[in-house]
């Protein structure tokens, strides 16, 4: 395996340390991980690499004077390929008060399976 | 709780006054109120929970609610806490001055809804948190364009007021807001063209390299400092050089065109009121020098959060505040340490935070790196002999270390009143 080229290289952000990894494909198409100091980089990896996902921060017009803007965020990690769609869903929608932190705003976006939630509560006199 | 008038001034009486409502602010107030003193809590703006409401962000809260939050989610978590306490909250209200030398500390403070108070205490909990260090404490030189701003207050225009400050973006220094922001920016439709850092290494975590540059393939030039801002009304481009023997080196130098730059190079307490009282600084922290029961060089004014010592996490902010508040608490009743030994910052440590060290109370350390190193070693030594090391997987200056020294570690120590707690990094 030497000599072989890795086919993707990654610093993994499971924890401070930030082994740079080296991802590996062999014959039968199975990947395999070096440079990683313990197992969650190995996960770490095979998720980056095969179905990478974010969590996305944002925030809505909302209809307030003392918060023009609701913060919001995804309920769980989106695949990367559905960000920008999300964000522009996000920035299309207005909130208007009462909104309670928590309150799904998009539900199962685009079919992923993850909520668009406020991440601030707005009271009905804001 | 007593209200007088006197010339227009309302008067009032507790036995804390907590300064600042954010992160550190909102936990040592719960933590007074829980001990069953009285508190009251005086925060400027006009909302709780401070810098964490434009911080829109994942990341918070693994710590102290086991769960990954976003900044406006802990806050709200907080003040739902301290509401639901016997907590007395004063928004848009400053203090302008602080006279701290008796056993009765007073309080002056300006408030457009409560008018002029006077606010008299026991014990006063510092929780002011910090400022941004900006483009006159940098000394970049060219001309002086619109565009140019520190990388909290575009995150405040972006996220709370809902302005986008710029579409061509150059971001000076990796500190994690900055970082934030190349992400922030990106996102709301603007082109992050570069951060330049003038250390050799990020000074941000390494995850939110990955996230918020890598992610868009947004260089990173480290070892290089913008050497000129050049524009007449607005910043129209950026000099930026390598660092050779640490000057810039003008042959290298290349432009980039931009419209905004952000500054995200260094946050500082801000201690005006706390000088202003008489507290002494701690050169290497900006922050106050406490003792190990987190009190100033001011009896009874203790000091906790991003006023004291800049913070990476808000977690370690809310734990931090929280021990100042039941320290602030045991003053009331007049319990105080019987012994404390001096703290020194050994080899390869910036700065270690308490400056003192309670042997019958030994509590936790916290402490930065000076150098960026894997397998590294934690050594502890009272005077010159080791007592105790631990391993550290991985230091560097920007991620904050701490310790927590037990009981049993200190039950063999030859303690005397001289003597001396060193800490170093190996």
């Amino acid at each position: 395996m030497s000599q072989q080229e890795p086919i993707r290289e990654m610093i993994c952000i499971s924890c401070p340390l930030g082994c740079h990894l080296s991802l590996y494909k062999d014959e039968n198409d199975e990947l395999t991980v070096t440079g990683n100091k313990c197992k969650r980089g190995v996960v770490y990896a095979e998720e980056e690499y095969y179905a990478p996902k974010r969590v996305v921060t944002c925030t809505c017009p909302a209809e307030s004077e003392v918060f023009p803007r609701l913060p919001v965020r995804t309920t769980t990690s989106l695949p990367k390929e559905h960000i920008d769609a999300l964000l522009r869903a996000a920035y299309a929608l207005t909130v208007k008060p009462p909104v309670a932190c928590g309150e799904v705003l998009i539900e199962n976006f685009e079919g992923t399976g993850v909520d668009l939630i406020a991440s601030m509560s707005l009271g009905a006199e804001q | 709780m007593h209200c007088e008038g006197r010339e227009g001034m309302k008067e009032l009486q507790y036995d804390v006054l907590v300064i600042g409502a954010g992160a550190a602010g909102l936990a040592a107030a719960l933590e007074v109120s829980r001990n069953n003193a009285s508190c009251a809590l005086v925060e400027r703006e006009s909302h709780l929970g401070g810098i964490l409401i434009q911080c829109i962000h994942n990341g918070f809260g693994l710590e102290e609610y086991k769960e990954e939050l976003t900044g406006p989610e802990f806050a709200e978590r907080q003040v739902q806490a301290v509401r639901a306490a016997d907590v007395d909250i004063f928004t848009d209200t400053t203090v302008t001055q602080l006279n701290a030398e008796n056993d009765r500390k007073e309080a002056y403070c300006y408030s457009a809804v409560y008018g002029v108070l006077r606010i008299s205490v026991r014990a006063v909990i510092l929780a002011m948190g910090c400022r941004e260090r900006n483009r006159g404490n940098i000394r970049t030189p060219g001309t002086r364009p619109a565009g140019v701003y520190t990388a909290g207050l575009a995150q405040r225009l972006v996220n709370i007021e809902g302005y986008i400050p710029g579409q061509d973006v150059v971001i000076v220094g990796s500190g994690d807001i900055g970082l934030i922001m190349a992400r922030r920016m990106t996102w709301v439709g603007a082109k992050v063209h570069a951060v330049i850092e003038i250390q050799p290494y990020p000074s941000g975590l390494t995850r939110n390299i990955v996230q918020c540059l890598n992610d868009f393939d947004i260089p990173l030039y480290l070892s290089h400092v913008v050497s000129r801002i050049e524009g007449k009304q607005r910043v129209e481009k950026v000099q930026v050089s390598p660092l050779t023997n640490g000057i810039p080196d003008e042959e290298n130098s290349f432009e980039i065109p931009c419209d905004t730059l952000l500054l995200s190079v260094g946050l500082i307490p801000e201690n005006e009121l706390s000088k202003e009282a008489g507290m002494e600084i701690n050169p290497q922290t900006n922050g106050a020098l406490v003792d190990a029961t987190m009190m100033t060089s001011i009896d009874g004014v203790f000091s906790c959060g991003n006023v004291l010592h800049v913070h990476d996490l808000a977690d370690w902010v809310a734990e931090e505040a929280r021990r100042a508040g039941a320290y602030a608490v045991r003053y009331l009743r007049n319990e105080r340490p019987k012994r404390q030994i001096r703290i020194k910052a050994g080899a390869n440590v910036r700065y270690i935070n308490p400056a003192m060290f309670d042997p019958d109370n030994p509590d936790k350390l916290y402490f930065r790196s000076l150098i960026v190193k894997n397998q590294a070693k934690l050594q502890i030594k009272l005077d010159h002999k080791p007592v105790k090391e631990v391993r550290l997987s991985h230091v560097q200056p920007s991620e904050m270390l701490h310790v927590k020294l037990k009981p049993k570690d200190v039950a063999g120590w030859n303690i005397m009143k001289d003597s001396v707690l060193e800490v170093s990094i190996e």
